[in-house]
């Protein structure tokens, strides 16, 4: 069995230490997949498995056998830029660049969430589907540390691609 | 981290097999993997647990079974438990990010650790929690976060968890296996007080594991709602949370459920806050003075002493729009 | 800081006081200023592509052949000696390559300490790295180990058996007063400055306030943690770094590791957040040395709780602000005093009282700042150092002040607002204070602010505004070369060793350049983030920008003689001196006749030449010293406060900026708005807590040292006079670390304008609002 990373099937770490974040940078040099404070505190590690968001950094590698892991690498079609990836730079939803893989790894996610009428914390009815609202999307990235202070960026952006998928 | 192996449990019997064999139990890792690289905790064999149920199901009684393995995401998701069970949804909601919900399961999130600075920080000489005999460095040391209620001078720390202040509210039950076979135990008198051993943080035996948690089932025309009180608006531990159900019937608190958060070493019910105003119009001075027995036997350190007016006025805020609501 | 440099310091003040302003740099304005080009256009960062698709490579992501990692061990005590370290089973684990420690570690000379007068000392710390049993903080480092892959070096570091002897350390704030430090000078300023008898004044004025604010210590918390990959080819040095300071730390590797500064490559081209974090520290040795014992690459991610214990963050302070006024509102007193923690190891004294020197005039002064020593890691500069603390302080006694006179703050502040510094007497290069207020005040709606507190009410929610002053000064570094070269086909290349955080450093110098050289902006390419390019000033006191731009001037100047020259007596420029000529349109052109022109391409076709390439420093930043030169900000803030919980939720902020020419209209609003989030997460939420028993920090981590979440960010509006400063190249002054500047303030104003409570201890946090509630 292996995991299967943007569509390639990669073996597992023969070492259970070797968390999903590490097998990314360390063995295949995937680097987009960042590491803030392997502690599960800034959502830099964001990945998408089997679809949901999760943070690399706190899930072993081996817990992703037979799974189906996204990464930023692996988020566009070819050569083209994803519509997140786009919007951040038509938003400034960045400065130095770090956290950005994990927005937007996570940003693809909340639009599904969202898509799906899943609720948040601060959705008023729980029962119905949530609304998009900026307060939406700030409570559902709030997962995602910045220390640049983009978030008004990365908020319009991700808003930017919801009213566009929306229409 | 220390080398260890890793398996994965099918079944619940592999898995209890496996408890008693020595084995930690390995949920989404949000808490054990992060306190194994901290050196806080040093298991030499996990077993994956994930595999197990993640069924959330109808009970014959018109309750919910909800898996051991389900994700906390996937329970506040669930239609049946945003339509009958709100209190749970906002709670599992309020907790954590959305990644970690997506891989925290529902036995990982009960059976989680404390966040006690001092316990997480395996240098830190004095915890009792951690290394039992060495003392309790958050007294006299940053206690912002800790017990003003059910602690003890072996150990103040809090129970950090949203769902669990919920589940305590709703009367949930937790269900245990082990090779011995099964049995079912109070969510309230799931986690244990520290006493003289604050090691242990549950009742749970060597070799028994929880397959799943069970709801009663909500009593009609009740009302719920979960409030957290925290530093930073989302993404931080609470440092208070209050979980309340009521119902009233023609301006009469008929029934009233009421737990709190981030004040005591577990979910902590105001069992005499709600026997003083099941049956009353629960004016806002009845609830004050029903709430004072509760924190009767608090014992504030100067830096959680605000928990006391917090708590309290939390809890009087969140009944009042519930009663206030209902009328 | 000595007395010897307040005495040259002093002298250089007074001779360029004499000078005539044309022998200056800014004695004439910078042509480019109003002149309508690529700068002061919007244009996205021009590495978005890289950073969006997870393509840029970070110091910690390169990959490398034969790469071993590292794993350090911290001690847990603050002060003492080790008693036994046994290193037997730590070296027998699997995959281990290297154990080192002070027993092993090469022995080396400190670090030269940062300086203002010397740009290639770089370093946080004068403590020995690994030299000697003794521990001097809580967190210091007492082994490092290489091991194949990261989790057998985190595994082997945990086996390292190491017994303590302790000493008693000083680690309360407290205590150390009594033998506190009253140092010479802050920076290149002098530290204790009176004018008249600023506590006679105090007693005898019709208000007063007289208060004591106290922050705690704050973590710059970059997303990305430091790290570094050494790779030595014999006597080579390769150093893939995330640093603020690229040609510093060359220069510092190449002395400590008595090498030839050629021999020393430093590469930092994407850097994961700085905020004055990413300078030298104890790991740069640390790797570099293990590096080369093994003679393989080494890479060092400090884990973020490393980030914690070994680079130093903002210091705590406490600090006396006391201001007088008569009835018209006139400061007869002002005094600013306090204590903050520098251990004479250490290189930054937070400056929290420099900026009020600055912003007012008052009859009576009194500044001075005291240094406590602690055994703890050293402090270092945090964004803003001493503006973003001191402007908390300053400007909560400027409300608390204008409170108690019935008097509306903004009005209280214009009338003690200078017109020239008010303790040096020399004037303002621009300043326009008034103006930023005016506008901040008609967007936002300060007319619907009712003075008297807790009066506007939604629900359980007590409803302020505040506002507050933020400043920070101009700095231009005294170095800094660039090189341009300019190919036949009208393509220029402007290179340096600047370094990038995030600010857009390329974006924003290519559009300068193709102003700068005449060339559209396709045309131009910047280079940086290496250290064999000619050495740009670190990333430090918002003074990059202006620092390169004045380089790169100098270097164009020195292009146009150069291709002057070339162009010969065939040219139509012919007898034309470079005064006489400006870059312009991909040639050199006649200021007196722009028919008479001669392009680029004509003039190297004839000299047979494909390029032409030059080198140039920057003249000395004089015009720091003629004029004072200084941001102000004006910070608005709408908030709401919780009457049962006492959380606090900001709904608006907004700031005007008098900051000199803005550059780039999005770059520019993208760093001003995180500036401003930084100053948030500072007023409500930001607090290193430091163990006094043991000196150690207890939230070493992002889960509990809590920077703002999107959830806790509102709408921010920035804004800017946009009014050059005609004494600076283009115009601008640094926007980097103004924005978080008087932000803290302008909150807990709004505080106390909702609930009618005084905070004056940061971070504002619910539990102090009821405790003064029920006070």
């Amino acid at each position: 069995m292996a995991i299967s990373i943007n569509g390639r099937d990669v073996a597992l770490p023969d070492d259970p230490r070797v968390s999903l974040a590490d097998l990314l940078r360390d063995d295949l040099h995937l680097t987009g997949t960042k590491i803030g404070c392997n502690q599960g505190g800034c959502g830099a590690c964001t990945v998408l498995l089997d679809g949901a968001r999760v943070l690399s950094c706190l899930t072993l590698a081996v817990q992703a056998e037979g799974r189906r892991v996204t990464t930023i690498e692996g988020l566009a079609e070819a050569d083209q830029l994803h519509p997140l990836q786009a919007a951040f730079i038509a938003q400034d939803g960045f400065q130095c660049g770090y956290c950005t893989p994990g927005q937007i790894c996570a940003a693809e996610a909340l639009l599904r969430e969202l898509a799906e009428g899943l609720p948040s914390y601060v959705t008023a009815d729980i029962t119905a589907p949530a609304p998009l609202s900026a307060e939406e999307i700030r409570e559902r990235m709030s997962g995602n540390l910045c220390r640049c202070g983009a978030h008004p960026g990365i908020v319009a952006a991700i808003l930017q691609v919801a009213e566009e998928r929306a229409a | 981290m220390i080398p260890f192996s890793y398996s994965r449990a099918g079944t619940a019997e592999q898995a209890t097999a496996a408890a008693a064999s020595g084995h930690r139990l390995l949920g989404g890792g949000t808490n054990l993997v992060d306190l194994m690289r901290r050196g806080v905790e040093q298991p030499e064999r996990l077993v994956d647990v994930t595999g197990l149920s993640d069924d959330i199901r109808p009970t014959p009684q018109g309750g919910l079974m909800i898996g051991g393995a389900v994700r906390n995401a996937a329970l506040a998701g669930h239609p049946a438990v945003r339509r009958e069970y709100p209190v749970l949804s906002r709670a599992v909601l309020a907790g954590a990010s959305a990644q970690i919900r997506n891989m925290a399961t529902v036995a990982g999130n009960i059976m989680q650790r404390t966040r006690c600075a001092y316990f997480t920080d395996a240098a830190t000489r004095g915890c009792n929690k951690r290394s039992p005999g060495s003392g309790c460095d958050a007294q006299g040391g940053f206690s912002r976060y800790h017990a003003i209620l059910g602690g003890s001078s072996a150990c103040i720390a809090t129970h950090p968890s949203d769902m669990c202040v919920a589940l305590a509210a709703l009367d949930a039950q937790v269900h245990l296996a082990s090779a011995a076979g099964l049995r079912v135990v109070p969510l309230v008198e799931f986690h244990r007080l520290p006493g003289d051993a604050p090691h242990l943080d549950t009742v749970l035996q060597p070799g028994e594991i929880i397959t799943a948690l069970e709801l009663p089932p909500p009593p009609a025309a009740m009302r719920s709602a979960y409030r957290k009180v925290r530093d930073r608006a989302s993404y931080a531990f609470a440092l208070v949370s209050v979980a309340a159900c009521v119902t009233v019937d023609r301006g009469t608190l008929t029934d009233i459920r009421l737990a709190f958060g981030g004040i005591a070493p577990k979910p902590w019910r105001a069992l005499r806050a709600e026997e003083a105003l099941r049956g009353t119009p629960a004016t806002p001075q009845a609830i004050a003075a029903a709430l004072a027995l509760d924190f009767a036997e608090a014992k504030p350190l100067d830096g959680n002493a605000f928990k006391l007016p917090l708590a309290s006025r939390t809890a009087m805020a969140v009944l009042a729009d519930l009663i206030g609501d209902a009328a | 800081m000595s007395r010897v440099q307040n005495a040259v310091i002093g002298s250089v003040r007074t001779v360029v006081g004499w000078l005539p302003e044309r022998w200056l740099p800014g004695g004439s304005p910078d042509p480019l200023i109003g002149r309508h080009g690529e700068v002061g256009r919007q244009l996205g960062h021009l590495d978005g592509p890289l950073k969006v698709t997870g393509a840029a490579r970070f110091a910690a992501e390169v990959p490398l052949e034969q790469l071993c990692h590292a794993a350090l061990v911290h001690s847990p005590v603050a002060r003492g000696r080790i008693a036994t370290l046994d290193t037997r089973a730590a070296e027998a684990a699997p995959g281990v390559v290297l154990v080192l420690t002070h027993r092993t570690m090469p022995r080396l000379e400190p670090v030269p300490l940062i300086s203002i007068t010397n740009m290639t000392a770089v370093g946080n710390s004068a403590l020995p790295i690994l030299q000697d049993p003794e521990i001097r903080y809580n967190g210091q480092v007492v082994a490092l180990v290489l091991a194949e892959t990261p989790q057998q070096a985190d595994f082997a570091a945990s086996l390292i058996d190491i017994s303590y002897d302790e000493a008693p350390a000083r680690t309360r704030f407290e205590a150390a007063k009594p033998q506190a430090r009253t140092p010479a000078s802050i920076l290149v300023e002098r530290n204790e400055e009176a004018v008249g008898d600023a506590e006679a004044a105090l007693r005898q004025s019709a208000f007063q306030v007289d208060a004591i604010y106290t922050t705690p210590g704050h973590n710059h918390a970059a997303i990305e943690p430091h790290a570094v990959t050494a790779a030595w080819t014999g006597d080579r040095l390769v150093l893939h770094d995330a640093t603020q300071a690229i040609a510093p730390t060359a220069a510092a590797l190449a002395k400590l590791f008595d090498i030839r500064r050629e021999d020393v490559r430093v590469l930092s081209p994407f850097v994961g957040g700085g905020f004055g974090a990413k300078g030298f520290w104890d790991h740069h040795v640390l790797a570099v040395a293990a590096a080369r014992l093994v003679r393989r690459p080494v890479r060092l991610v400090l884990s973020r709780e490393a980030v914690f214990r070994m680079v130093g963050g903002r210091s705590p302070t406490e600090q006396r602000v006391a201001l007088a006024a008569e009835a018209g509102g006139r400061f007869t007193a002002l005094i600013h005093t306090g204590y903050s923690v520098m251990p004479p190891y250490g290189a930054c004294p937070e400056q929290y009282t420099l900026g009020s020197r600055a912003l007012y005039r008052a009859q009576n002064v009194r500044f001075g700042q005291k240094h406590l020593d602690l055994d703890v890691v050293p402090n270092t500069y945090m964004r803003a150092p001493g503006e973003a603390v001191g402007s908390f302080a300053l400007e909560s006694a400027v409300d608390e002040l204008a409170h108690q006179m019935s008097m509306d703050p903004i009005e209280l502040r214009l009338r003690n607002d200078p017109e020239v510094h008010p303790l040096s007497g020399i004037p303002f290069s621009q300043r326009a204070l008034a103006e930023a207020y005016r506008q901040g005040a008609e967007a936002f709606g300060w007319a619907a602010r009712n003075a008297t507190p807790r009066t506007r009410r939604e629900g359980e929610w007590l409803l302020g505004m505040g506002c507050a002053t933020g400043s920070f000064p101009y700095v231009r570094m005294p170095a800094g070369a660039v090189r341009i070269r300019l190919t036949r086909d009208g393509r220029a290349s402007v290179a340096c060793s600047a370094q990038d955080m995030g600010m857009g450093t390329a974006t924003v110098q290519s559009q300068h350049a193709a102003d700068r050289l005449g060339l559209p902006l396709a045309a131009v390419s910047f280079e940086m983030g290496d250290s064999d390019l000619p050495p740009a000033p670190m990333a430090g006191g918002s003074g990059q920008t202006v620092s390169i731009v004045a380089a790169v001037a100098a270097a164009a100047t020195k292009l146009t003689g150069e291709l002057l020259r070339l162009a010969g007596n065939a040219s139509p420029l012919a007898g034309l001196r470079a005064g006489e000529v400006r870059l312009q349109e991909g040639g050199l052109v006649s200021l007196a006749d722009p028919a008479r022109r001669d392009s680029f391409d004509a003039i190297l076709s004839r000299a047979g030449r494909e390029d032409i390439t030059v080198t140039e420093s920057a003249a000395a930043p004089l015009e720091m010293f003629k004029y004072a030169m200084q941001s102000q900000s004006a910070n608005f803030c709408d908030l709401r406060v919780s009457a049962v919980t006492g959380e606090i939720r900001i709904t608006r902020l907004l700031g005007v900026f008098d900051v000199g020419t803005i550059l780039n209209p999005r770059t520019a609003a993208s760093q001003l708005r995180g500036g401003m989030i930084m100053g948030l997460g500072m007023a409500l939420s930001e607090e290193v807590l430091f163990d006094e028993r043991s000196g150690r920090i207890m939230n070493a981590g992002l889960a509990d040292y809590h920077i703002p979440a999107h959830l806790d960010i509102p709408e921010i509006d920035v804004r800017w006079t946009g009014i050059p400063d005609p004494r600076s190249p283009l115009g601008a002054r640094g926007i980097g670390e103004i924005a978080i500047t008087g932000v803290a303030a302008a909150i807990a104003n709004a505080v106390f304008n909702a609930t009618g409570t005084r905070l004056r201890d940061l971070p504002l946090t619910l539990d102090k609002l009821l405790e003064e509630e029920g006070a």
